[in-house]
């Protein structure tokens, strides 16, 4: 039979070093994403005149692109018409464009979970005289991530996996690399096996520290 | 030291307030009482601005508002001259009952964390909770959660404090530690505007008696004499009521 598992250990390795290109692409666009939902959940949330709209045909456009097609429109499309765009490099734009797409799903998580903070909260920071921001900050937010982040770390999980479309505009993570190691050794299972492995322990990690950090967030609330 | 003229506030179709004027004194305690959907609750949340009123004036502390036209920044300035108590305590979930007081403190008066800090612990010993700094509100029952709320109105200072049915929402049992605690606050000179619907509390600790129905004072006086001689027919149909089902 033509397959080599020692082939597969000896993969791991070599593939382990593009893991950090991977890691970072995707908790980047988490952040950013995480950054830009809240923000277009508050808008939403608060009604905002004129960019409520805005923000619902922004949530509607990104969840209908494929984010192929959304990263191809950031890294091919934007400076074919902004020439001086062109500092726009692979990575930033698989950032931009993982981020631009989460963030339409992520400001539907925020809105419920800041929905799901009770009313009497704010009026308390209010009747404090707290400022509408210093409640948010301070007393809401944390509140509302605590529901969220069930949600969050999957989000994040998927993000790992996306990520590996930064293969496409010529980023080297550990997907491309799997590619290159591949094609050179003729081993395609088994290199693909290898690094299925490697997504497979980065979710187990994952959902290990997402199950720790809810722990930690619901002290408060037992 | 506060004084309300023409305050008006309706929702939707519905006039909660019909051009309420009120004056409390400096150290008084006014009770408000009345019927459901009478507009006591919303007249003492007009007082903080959690409810924009229509229309109005009101004034505490020497800082005045016009309803006509609030500032962002006077709806602030007028909410640090007083405190509310809730009746569905609302601390704050995510802190624990010593950061629920100081918060406050911290945020808005910016004082320091340990001088904060020692006055929150002397005020949950002013509401017997010195050894609860450290629960989670989750961890508290419905009296001792109301009276860190307490605790947490005291901290700022305010000029008057607003308690908002404050035993309404408590198990009959837990009903006694909180009053206990709102009788002591009376005795340190506290002004107070509390909307209750504790009959015999509001006779033993108010100077003053309001009655509300339909959005209007029907009638107001000390307690002795509008509760042992209401004038108005519609302030003796609710004492009968309520004193009927006791």
């Amino acid at each position: 039979m033509n397959f080599d598992t020692a082939f597969i250990f000896e993969a791991i390795p070599k593939l382990l070093k593009y893991l950090p290109m991977t890691l970072m692409l995707a908790v980047g666009s988490m952040l950013l994403a995480c950054l830009m939902g809240i923000v277009l959940a508050l808008i939403i949330n608060n009604k905002i005149f004129i960019l409520s709209p805005v923000a619902k045909v922004y949530i509607s456009f990104f969840r209908s692109v494929p984010t192929l097609v959304t990263l191809f429109i950031f890294y091919v499309g934007i400076p074919q018409i902004f020439p001086d765009f062109t500092f726009i490099d692979a990575i930033t734009a698989t950032i931009v464009a993982l981020s631009f797409k989460n963030a339409a799903y992520l400001a539907e998580e925020f809105r419920g979970a800041l929905n799901a903070v009770d009313s009497g909260q704010m009026e308390a920071c209010l009747s404090v005289g707290m400022t509408k921001w210093q409640g948010f900050r301070r007393v809401i937010l944390p509140q509302a991530m605590r529901v969220a982040v069930p949600s969050l770390g999957n989000y994040l999980i998927m993000l790992v996996k996306e990520s590996s479309l930064a293969f496409t505009v010529g980023v080297t993570d550990i997907f491309a690399q799997t590619k290159i190691l591949a094609s050179n050794s003729f081993r395609f299972l088994e290199s693909y096996i290898a690094v299925a492995l490697i997504y497979w322990a980065v979710t187990i990690v994952l959902t290990m520290l997402q199950g720790k950090l809810e722990k930690a967030m619901s002290k408060p609330y037992r | 030291m506060l004084k309300v003229s023409g305050l008006s506030k309706h929702f939707g179709d519905n006039e909660v307030l019909k051009q309420i004027n009120l004056e409390v004194k400096r150290r008084e305690v006014v009770a408000i009482i009345g019927p459901s959907g009478s507009g006591k609750s919303t007249l003492l949340r007009c007082l903080n601005l959690l409810e924009t009123p229509d229309a109005g004036h009101i004034e505490i502390d020497g800082f005045e508002v016009d309803a006509r036209r609030l500032k962002k920044s006077d709806a602030y300035a007028l909410r640090q001259k007083s405190a509310m108590v809730f009746q569905h305590y609302n601390l704050f979930k995510n802190k624990t009952a010593l950061q629920n007081v100081i918060e406050a403190l911290i945020v808005t008066k910016k004082m320091n964390k340990p001088d904060a800090e020692v006055l929150g612990h002397k005020l949950l010993d002013q509401v017997g909770l010195a050894s609860k700094a450290s629960s989670y509100p989750a961890m508290l029952s419905g009296g001792q959660q109301q009276r860190v709320a307490i605790a947490r109105a005291l901290a700022v200072n305010p000029a008057v404090i607003l308690l908002d049915e404050p035993t309404s929402a408590l198990d009959p049992e837990l009903v006694g530690e909180v009053l206990q605690v709102i009788r002591s606050i009376v005795d340190t000179d506290t002004t107070m505007l509390i909307v209750t619907h504790e009959m015999s509390f509001a006779r033993e600790i108010a100077d003053r008696v309001i009655f509300m129905a339909d959005g209007s004072i029907i009638e107001e006086g000390d307690p002795q004499s509008l509760f042992g001689q209401p004038q108005q027919e519609r302030t003796k149909k609710f004492l009968g009521t309520v004193f009927s089902k006791n």
